[in-house]
């Protein structure tokens, strides 16, 4: 078993994510004005509109015109997590998170074993692009429509119907087909952040100096490509596919990484600013 | 380095990989459009136009106080993720305030379908809501047999403008009168209070959307009865000879050819 601070920050986004899913159920039952509505687009105390930004992208690749109220509030979700957040969304609000992390952990626990199937991280990005192509092509938002994060999160507002039936794909779609498969391979949400998400402030730091190479921050990481600098030198990690999840940080016996801004640490390799 | 050769393949590689993907998910998005009986809230945009602008959130659901919409959940038979209305069980209550409407981000409900005049608070009129249109079968309406039953008529919040009933001689009988429920189109909201309200075992009047409910005339009938209808006569253009290829020809060169 492992201890409580291996697992701090897991615990940490099992609070935010169910919390947040708890506001938008009390918002709906019992009229609570913390949050209303759901992860496309809500109000928060009654007021400041949020919405998903990657689905009115989508809306207006169908060339619909949306209202001001929906477009402020895509801008204010866009700039938290472009700004200050990074991935975020990610690992610390999306509630497909939940059932990923699961999957990932059913899998070790059956000793991982080889998927069959390999495939692309960049895969994700072809997902994006089709959204918006197809959403162009027949005037609906593509993705919204057959989105396991929707049908999760609405389905826990709004009463599930057969969106279980998406939710449970994607489980055994990580566990047999492809690890890390949706969230790391296939949703063009990710996709969306970590595009979004490239220049924003708060970083995961590694400093070289405490590192002793054990890699357990690259074996437990979700995206571990986004660690090419653990045991080479000192650097924030800079990756837009980083989801800021803390994986790495409460793993770590050594102390080598944790969470810091981006100005700390200079970029020393051009390389690492890449995608 | 991977040279362009291989580039390119990898690359078209990518490009059928989306394609096939793409093709399947366009497929699955065209069977989606095709929900023509779904009865959408106050206020709704032309529903090509709101299914490409609602953002699936659910706000309308939730701000709606008497539980009347419900959000498409899948294997609901609508439209994923979008609002709909159920008139049989839970028709809607036609509030004033019109708070569905009034809090849709994306202007999926446009509150200035449903104000007089200017798009307002003050405005706000949901006698101007066209959720659907009341269609009666009178083959099952048991008014219409010659029973007394006015519940629609009653239920009707629109009551003797959506809803009137016209008494008319029962030829069975032969000296009683039916008093046949009729709905009216033109103050008709659709909220659906008659459908819940009918009393027989499957409601013989029901909400359909105005666009599958009501047929069309054509514009080129004057009707004389009608006072001013007679002016579009005036706006007509001069040229209403249908023309087709034949037009060229003189009738009387038609009706002597010999290949008639």
């Amino acid at each position: 078993m492992p201890g409580i601070s291996e697992i701090r920050y897991r615990i940490l986004r099992r609070l935010v994510q169910v919390g947040v899913l708890s506001l938008f159920v009390a918002g709906n039952a019992w009229g609570w004005k913390v949050l209303q509505g759901n992860l496309s687009s809500s109000l928060l105390f009654g007021t400041v509109p949020l919405a998903d930004p990657f689905a009115l992208l989508q809306v207006s690749a169908t060339g619909t015109m949306t209202a001001a109220k929906a477009l402020l509030g895509a801008g204010i979700v866009l700039f938290f997590f472009a700004a200050l957040a990074g991935r975020a969304f990610c690992g610390w609000i999306c509630p497909v998170n939940i059932v990923t992390d699961l999957a990932d952990t059913a899998s070790s626990a059956v000793g991982g074993g080889s998927r069959p199937l390999r495939m692309s991280r960049n895969a994700r990005y072809w997902v994006l692009g089709l959204s918006l192509i197809l959403s162009a092509w027949f005037g609906i938002a593509a993705f919204e429509w057959i989105s396991p994060v929707g049908a999760l999160h609405r389905g826990v507002v709004f009463g599930m119907g057969m969106g279980w039936t998406a939710v449970a794909a994607v489980f055994l779609f990580d566990v047999f087909v492809v690890k890390n498969g949706f969230c790391g391979h296939l949703c063009p949400l990710g996709a969306f952040y970590s595009l979004a998400g490239r220049w924003s402030l708060v970083r995961v730091v590694h400093s070289k100096e405490q590192c002793t190479n054990c890699m357990r921050c690259i074996e437990s990481c979700p995206e571990p490509q986004v660690l090419p600098m653990v045991g080479k030198r000192d650097g924030a990690v800079l990756s837009g596919e980083c989801t800021n999840c803390g994986r790495c940080i409460e793993v770590c016996p050594d102390g080598a990484m944790r969470f810091g801004l981006r100005t700390q640490v200079s970029v020393k390799d051009p390389k690492e600013v890449a995608l | 380095m991977k040279n362009r050769r291989q580039f390119l393949i990898d690359a078209g590689r990518g490009i059928g990989i989306a394609a096939v993907g793409g093709l399947v998910w366009a497929g699955f998005l065209q069977g989606k459009k095709a929900y023509p009986t779904v009865l959408r809230p106050p206020g709704a945009v032309d529903e090509a136009r709101f299914l490409a602008a609602c953002t699936k959130c659910g706000l309308c659901v939730a701000a709606c106080p008497y539980q009347a919409l419900v959000l498409a959940a899948p294997g609901d038979g609508r439209p994923v993720g979008t609002p709909y209305f159920v008139m049989r069980d839970r028709p809607c209550r036609m509030c004033r305030d019109i708070p569905c409407a009034a809090i849709c981000p994306p202007g999926a409900l446009d509150t200035g379908l449903v104000s007089d005049g200017e798009a307002g608070k003050a405005g706000l009129n949901i006698n101007k809501a066209r959720i659907g249109l009341a269609v009666i079968d009178r083959e099952t309406c048991i008014a219409y047999w010659g029973i007394q039953c006015d519940a629609c008529y009653r239920a009707c919040p629109m009551i003797d403008k959506a809803i009137t009933v016209d008494p008319v001689r029962n030829d069975r009988t032969g000296k009683h009168a039916i008093l046949g429920p009729v709905v009216h189109s033109d103050h008709c909201t659709g909220c659906g209070m008659c459908e819940r309200a009918c009393v027989t075992k499957k409601a013989s009047i029901f909400v359909l959307p105005r666009r599958i409910a009501m047929g069309e005339s054509s514009d080129r009938y004057i009707r004389g009865w009608e006072a001013g209808d007679e002016k579009r006569l005036e706006e007509a253009p001069k040229d209403t000879t249908t023309v087709t290829p034949r037009s060229g020809k003189s009738p009387t060169d038609y009706l002597n050819r010999e290949d008639l």
